[in-house]
């Protein structure tokens, strides 16, 4: 029902306080016309698309270890990785600010230690600063499913491959990794769809080159005041997600035919 | 599978384990370490220890308002979601009618799209329909965002137990409300506890769907918010960030506790 109101009101059209309730495709040709929405779009698909493999294959390893190295107090572990998301989601991307800022910890820590004489000013308001704080917010959405599935791997299969003469590592590539697959899509899938559209990582740590695709939806239902402008770009958006996954399953769907 | 490496060889994913957690823990840390510095400024190096910025916090007349709100909020949304949720998990664990699939797949649908267009979609519906945003708007939307995650933990902890314990119950001459009392609730009472408690912590923490459908009553998160962009605000912000970090802590250590228990009195009543 939300979603049916969305895609009408952007075929309708802004004037001043009012919506001019006739159907129109004005906002969809200023979409297409104006470059800056489509290259922003693209800017936040790939940029989300970085995140998600940055996050997943760093989680891997981490829920590889607790999954098979942890003997006892597995427990353990799983609750201190969650621990830190406790904060709140704005003060976990607020620490990045404090720790990238021009007088931020990493410049000051390094000035006082006499290591540095002018602060870089190149850590922080960038896509890279965003990238590094979304991988870091979102840590926890990509190990615990990853976690979940190495943990379901019947041990035995392991033992067997080991067994009939493969070496560790070709048994961690055609044993341990399909049959972890399942857990790395879920992950991928967690990560990627909520930070295609978030913007307040972007507008606390991004500035003005690490822009994404949730800083223009939210200001034309804020400054720009144009909201069906703002919902025709919310819909492409959802579009491209959408696209995005499909190919993403479809890929992955592919790749395990193959394998098996 | 060799676990136990000699200590003048160190294991590789022990030393990366251990790399990771100071990057997860290394920038929340920070947090909780500036809030006892005796400094508006957050930078090295450090000034003295400091309580201050703690007594600011409790008299901020702003936070606290923020903070009852966001507490009303998380509490009305965590008991219905999780009532909503017990109810559907029900019906579709118990009964099977068509478009089963289908409904279970629509209630989903907010775990699968980006908040921020979930957000200005009830924007939208909710201006349309000129009703004026307040903290019911608010906790509306929490609502539709919490129902499936009620329901994911409902739906696993019913799927788990056997059907004829209810229907042994029926037998014997209880009448459906008395069953599910007494047979049902008991059982599934941890997801309940496990669906209230992540209800109210997503509702606590949400900021996407309050920043769009909020007037002018804020919760936290939108205080937080606010509050980021004046610097002479964020010590305070930072003890606040403390002091809920602490109490949560406390608070799934509780649960974490009385989950224990219900499984130590599972065990021994001999079912």
């Amino acid at each position: 029902m939300p979603m049916l109101v969305l895609f009408t009101l952007s075929f309708w059209i802004q004037e001043y306080l009012d919506f001019i309730r006739t159907f129109s495709i004005k906002n969809y040709l200023d979409f297409f016309q104006k470059p800056i929405y489509i290259k922003i779009l693209f800017k936040s698909i790939r940029m989300s698309s970085l995140v998600t493999v940055v996050t997943v294959l760093l989680a891997y390893p981490m829920a590889y270890y607790i999954a098979f190295r942890v003997k006892r107090n597995k427990l353990v572990w799983l609750i201190l990785i969650t621990v830190p998301f406790w904060t709140s989601y704005l003060l976990r991307v607020f620490a990045w600010k404090i720790m990238l800022g021009y007088n931020g910890v990493i410049n000051s820590g390094l000035k006082s230690l006499g290591l540095l004489s002018e602060p870089l000013e190149f850590l922080l308001y960038n896509p890279t600063s965003v990238v590094i704080t979304l991988a870091h917010a979102w840590a926890a959405f990509a190990i615990l499913p990853i976690y979940v599935s190495l943990e379901k791997i019947d041990r035995s299969l392991l033992e067997a491959a080991r067994d009939l003469g493969e070496n560790p590592f070709m048994t961690f590539v055609r044993v341990t990794l399909p049959l972890s697959l399942p857990g790395v899509i879920a992950a991928s899938l967690l990560v990627f769809i909520p930070t295609v559209g978030d913007y307040v990582t972007p507008s606390l740590v991004g500035g003005p080159s690490g822009i994404m695709i949730g800083n223009i939806i939210q200001s034309m239902f804020g400054k720009a005041q144009n909201w069906p402008l703002g919902a025709a770009i919310s819909v492409m958006s959802m579009l491209t997600v959408t696209l995005m996954v499909s190919l993403f399953l479809w890929g992955t769907h592919n790749f395990r035919r193959r394998i098996a | 599978m060799k676990s136990n490496h000699p200590w003048w060889k160190p294991d590789g994913l022990l030393i990366y384990a251990i790399l990771y957690l100071v990057f997860i823990y290394l920038p929340v840390l920070f947090l909780p370490l500036f809030s006892f510095n005796n400094s508006t400024y957050i930078t090295f190096p450090l000034k003295d220890f400091t309580l201050k910025w703690y007594a600011k916090m409790i008299n901020s007349p702003g936070l606290l308002e923020a903070l009852f709100n966001s507490i009303k909020v998380g509490l009305l949304v965590a008991i219905f979601s999780t009532i909503l949720g017990l109810l559907a998990a029900k019906s579709v664990t118990r009964y099977r009618f068509k478009g089963r699939g289908p409904l279970v797949s629509f209630i989903m649908i907010p775990l699968v799209i980006p908040e921020i267009i979930l957000a200005i979609s009830l924007l939208i519906l909710i201006s349309q329909a000129n009703i004026p945003l307040s903290l019911w708007t608010i906790g509306f939307s929490h609502l539709l965002l919490c129902i499936p995650f009620s329901m994911l933990i409902l739906i696993s902890r019913m799927e788990g137990f056997d059907k004829s314990l209810e229907e042994a119950a029926l037998d014997l001459g209880e009448n459906p409300w008395m069953t599910f009392w007494r047979v049902t609730f008991p059982i599934v009472l941890p997801g309940i506890v496990a669906s209230l408690l992540l209800t109210f912590t997503i509702s606590f923490d949400e900021f996407v769907l309050a920043f769009f459908l909020s007037s002018t009553d804020a919760t936290l998160p939108i205080y937080i918010w606010s509050s980021l962009r004046f610097p002479t605000k964020i010590p305070a912000i930072l003890a606040l960030g403390a002091s809920i970090f602490v109490i949560s802590f406390f608070v799934v250590t509780f649960a974490e506790w009385v989950r224990r228990r219900g499984v130590k009195l599972e065990s021994t009543s001999g079912i």
